[in-house]
């Protein structure tokens, strides 16, 4: 399952077109279990940011806390990171992100670390529709703290010590597309072919883009009776769409069959591909997708690929109307209002 | 024995009533008569409807701390009558709304009462509902200017300013203002034996509030990324923030603002963001009261170990809780100054004027990314929210933004190497870079994991221990940066001397005047900051004992006195004023005669 590897150089790795080879955009030595899901999901955005031509250090790699948390360390190395604390990963997103709205921020977090302590900040980051990747590392438990159910631990879902959950879990995804996120997908830590796509255009999205991606834990809940087992996600997963990203200006050269593809146009003018398995899906049409969701509930499947994208998203710093240029690159000329205003506003208060 | 300039009025308002503006225009028009002024509200956690009071003091000495003793007393709110009648010193004077007659058990023998059918008068000469009730704030300010010999032309020019624009609107608050005074001149002698005479006593000064200085203050520092959470009395800072980014911070150009505000979900997120935006290289801040700081803890632990800058302005107010929300105290000095679990600590700054607020904030930004940690500014109700009389506000247009140690692409080409948390220069600064930088060198992952100098994780106990010492020997480095106490000395030295520090400084500098003025001069220091530079112990070292004036219960700063300087508790003498509202010269007194009549004995 897991498929990123140590760092070591090889003459003759493809290059992609800044000249950078995968190598630039690997991170250090994974430290998280033989064969836990997290690290295929990091070697997937390694493949993404390579295949998309992103220069490393133009992304922030945010995280909260946990095993997933932890993953920035084992990608791109030459992007600054920020491990910040558990569950407050989107303010801590959204504060940067004002601060600099031209650079891309890729932010992961666990299901406890987004649906239990981090709800309320997950919430309200997609509510402004911070401009950010937001990839929850779903294993249906705390892997950090050995193994306690999380919130979106499946009703009946048994864990290794044999319990059995009594609550219902919560789907991010349908709660993210009630709440107003722009773009919400879902995959499999073990099927890159899908995964990748999605990050690329998750990450080309302008606005929030959630991918809630179930990662089992090896250690934990990869045992019989676990919904988020390697063997139970295999067996229950069902594909909405097969997707293609087409980044911006490249040029579509075959034909379709426009009955069952879908071409949405994304802000930058970036093209994603859908080849639609269902017919009476639209993915820029929230009813229809919720009620999928509903259904695929009630049928123990798991939904996966892009659900929802609303191509016309307006992110945050447009909404509040701040200035193209980044904040933080304003200096004491347009920032001070300088002494002879201060004079002016004393006088006013005498 | 008639006393010129030198008294206290207070005013008892229905809330949500619009009495505010019309018992500052009556402040105000003190203070343009050059006269030294200071008014303070006194109101409920209410938005209508609960008794609110304002309460003025006229002082040609410049005493600006609160006073107590009412010397005439306004009341247009049946619901506190008998309160405010108590209230009243023997010998002063209630002025009321006599449209109904005052019931005879509030009746007191040995204060004056001065009836003004406020209502009547309003009913006969307004026809519009909410203007007959509006008005009637005025027909007092009117009858008050009379009674205290103010200049109403100068009333009338207060009216010209506030309604700019708006025209139509003064001649009726002129009439409404003629109807008060002419009353009084009709009915009763005056002035009062206590009135207002014109001097040349406020200089410069301007008349402010201190949210809206420190507002004022992050703007002229470059902030630029504000989050916050409502809570009151903080609230007006970011307020202030806002219509001041809105009328200085637009881009020329497009329209854009060069500023962004959010009103975040809670204070974990407003802190949250404000540290994100720092990280990331933008001057951000947030503004919070008690319980908000409760909540930032655990993220001002990560920005404290994690080196990140956060400038946070605490406008105290009574705790613990929900404690009494609309009034002040200095109560969360130990909380701020440890903020956070495990071993942490941080830079408070401690502002007593607006001034200082300005001042305070616009150099908060500077020391928070020279020194890359947290810096809390102490500010509190009384301070941030009454408008006080205070030095006007200077810039220097020479000023930088001291960005601190931030390195550049250049500036990392040419290092041979670089590690995110070394300590190069000795001082404990290490030298950081921002993301984006530089395509391949500079990155790290910042995190409140233990980690080594190249912020590497590591669990390694000598590593752990190297970089918490650092942090230490960066608070050293602290305590020669901010600002140093500010120490009083008489002609001759004295045995015992004060301490005090935010907003104790006026009912302070007034007790020490009045001991000077009895023969027992005291020495004395201000606080202006936290750690405590050495001047505080080396002056604390210089006397038999110190009383520590604070508004607490607990006497915190004492406690930081003890716990850092490790100066013998026995030393330092507990003044505590913690009722919630500001504090009193004559309280201060009291408790010092006390102690030494008592020590004496
Ligand atoms: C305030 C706080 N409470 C509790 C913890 C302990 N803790 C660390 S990770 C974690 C759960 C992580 O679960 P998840 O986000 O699902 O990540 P995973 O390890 O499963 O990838 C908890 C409870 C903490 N670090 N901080
Ligand atoms: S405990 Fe589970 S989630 Fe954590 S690293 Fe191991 S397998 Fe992955
Ligand atoms: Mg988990």
């Amino acid at each position: 399952m897991t498929y990123i590897k140590p760092k070591f150089a090889h003459p003759r790795l493809p290059e992609n077109k800044l000249g950078y080879t995968r190598k630039e955009y690997e991170g250090s030595l994974s430290t998280l279990c033989a064969g836990c899901g997290h690290d295929s999901i990091s070697a997937a955005i390694v493949d993404a940011c390579f295949e998309l031509n992103i220069e490393p250090h133009r992304v922030a790699k945010m995280s909260g806390i946990g095993c997933s948390s932890k993953t920035p360390a084992y990608f791109l190395s030459n992007s600054h990171g920020f491990n910040s604390v558990h569950g407050r990963m989107p303010s801590v997103t959204t504060g940067a992100n004002l601060a600099n709205r031209s650079m891309i921020y890729l932010g992961v977090s666990g299901d406890g670390d987004t649906a239990s302590i981090g709800m309320g900040q997950f919430t309200h980051v997609i509510r402004r529709n911070v401009n950010m990747t937001y990839i929850v590392m779903n294993n249906g438990c705390y892997g950090l703290t050995k193994g306690q159910d999380s919130a979106t631990a499946d009703y009946g879902s048994i864990s290794k010590s044999g319990h059995v959950n009594s609550f219902e879990g919560i789907d991010l995804c349908g709660m993210a597309i009630e709440l107003g996120a722009t773009f919400v997908a879902q995959s499999f830590s073990g099927d890159k072919a899908q995964l990748i796509p999605l990050i690329k255009a998750a990450l080309s999205h302008s606005g929030f883009s959630l991918i809630n991606v179930v990662s089992p834990c090896v250690t934990f809940n990869n045992n019989q009776g676990s919904t988020k087992s390697y063997d139970y996600v295999r067996e229950h997963n069902e594909a909405l769409s097969s997707i293609d990203f087409v980044p911006v200006r490249e040029e579509i050269l075959t034909e379709y069959d426009h009955t069952k593809l879908k071409v949405v146009e994304m802000h930058d003018g970036s093209l994603i591909k859908l080849n639609k398995l269902s017919p009476e899906w639209d993915p820029q049409d929230k009813l229809s997708i919720m009620t999928a969701l509903h259904k695929s509930h009630e049928r123990h499947e798991i939904l996966t690929g892009l659900l929802y994208i609303d191509s016309e998203s307006v992110e945050l710093n447009e909404l509040i109307n701040t200035t193209n240029v980044p904040l933080n690159t304003l200096t004491e000329k347009e920032l001070c209002p300088g002494s002879e205003i201060l004079e002016q506003i004393c006088s006013d208060l005498r | 024995m008639s006393r010129v300039n030198d008294f206290v009025v207070r005013f008892a308002n229905v809330n949500g009533t619009g009495s505010a503006s019309a018992n500052y225009l009556f402040a105000k028009s003190v203070f343009r008569m050059g006269v030294p002024v200071s008014a303070k509200n006194i109101f409920p956690s209410n938005i209508q409807g609960l008794p609110t009071w304002y309460e003025v003091r006229v002082s040609e000495k410049g005493y600006l701390g609160r006073k107590e003793g009412i010397d005439l007393m306004i009341s247009v709110n049946p619901q506190s009558f008998k309160k405010d009648i108590a209230s009243v010193r023997s010998g002063g004077y209630f002025l009321y709304d006599s449209t109904k007659p005052l019931h005879n058990e509030f009746l007191r023998e040995d204060i004056h009462f001065i009836g003004v059918p406020l209502m009547e008068i309003c009913n006969r000469e307004f026809t519009d509902p909410r203007q007959k009730q509006l008005f009637k704030n005025i027909v007092y300010v009117g009858a008050v200017a009379r009674l205290l010999n103010i200049d109403t032309n100068i009333i009338e020019g207060l009216f010209a300013e506030q309604f700019q624009g708006k025209e139509k609107l003064i001649a009726p608050n002129v009439k409404a203002l003629h109807l008060g005074s002419d009353f009084i001149k009709e009915n009763f002698s005056f002035p009062l034996d206590f009135y207002v005479e014109a001097r040349d006593l406020v200089g410069d000064s301007i008349m402010i509030d201190g949210n809206s200085a420190a507002g004022l203050g992050a703007i002229y520092a470059g902030a630029t990324v504000v989050s916050w959470y409502p809570i009151t009395p903080s609230t007006s800072l970011v307020s202030s923030f806002e219509s001041y980014a809105k009328k200085l911070r637009k881009d020329p150009l497009t329209g854009k603002n060069n500023f962004s505000i959010v009103q975040a979900e809670d204070e974990l997120a407003a802190i949250g963001m404000a540290i994100g935006a720092n990280w990331n290289g933008a001057r951000s801040f947030t503004a919070t009261s008690g319980p908000g700081l409760s909540l930032m803890s655990e993220f001002l632990g990560l920005a404290y170990y994690s080196e990140l800058p956060v400038v946070l302005v605490d406008v105290q107010r009574s705790g613990p809780s929900t404690g009494m929300p609309t009034r002040t105290q200095q109560s969360d000095f130990i909380s701020a100054a440890y903020a956070s679990h495990g071993d942490t600590k941080h830079v408070l700054l401690i502002p007593s004027t607006p001034t200082e607020c300005f001042d305070m904030m616009a150099d908060a930004f500077d020391y928070a990314e020279k020194l890359q940690t947290p810096v809390i500014v102490m500010s509190d109700l009384d301070l941030g929210m009454n408008d006080h009389m205070t030095p006007a506000f200077k810039w220097d247009d020479s000023r930088k933004y001291q960005r601190g140690k931030v390195l550049t692409a250049e500036q990392l080409d040419a290092l041979p190497q670089w590690g995110r948390y070394r300590d190069v220069d000795g001082d404990g600064i290490p030298y950081r870079t921002l993301p984006g930088t530089h395509p391949t060198k500079g990155s790290y992952f910042t995190r409140g994991s233990s980690h080594d100098e190249n912020a590497a994780y590591s669990e390694d106990s000598p590593t752990y221990v190297r970089i918490m010492d650092r942090l230490l020997k960066k608070l050293e480095t602290a305590k020669k940066m901010i600002p140093a106490p500010e120490v009083h000395l008489g002609e001759k030295k004295s045995d015992v001397a004060m301490l005090y520090f935010g907003t104790s400084m006026h009912a302070a500098e007034e007790a020490l005047d009045i001991l000077k003025n009895d023969g027992a001069s005291m020495d004395a220091i201000r606080i202006k900051s936290f750690p405590f530079c050495n001047e505080v112990k080396e002056f604390i070292e210089n006397y038999d004992r110190v009383f520590v004036v604070e508004q607490n219960r607990d006497a915190q700063m004492r406690s930081l006195l003890i716990n850092e300087l490790e100066i013998d508790p026995k030393k330092l003498i507990k003044v505590l004023n913690y009722d919630g509202t500001p504090i009193t010269a004559d309280f201060i007194l009291k408790n010092v005669h006390q102690h030494l009549f008592q020590s004496i004995n």
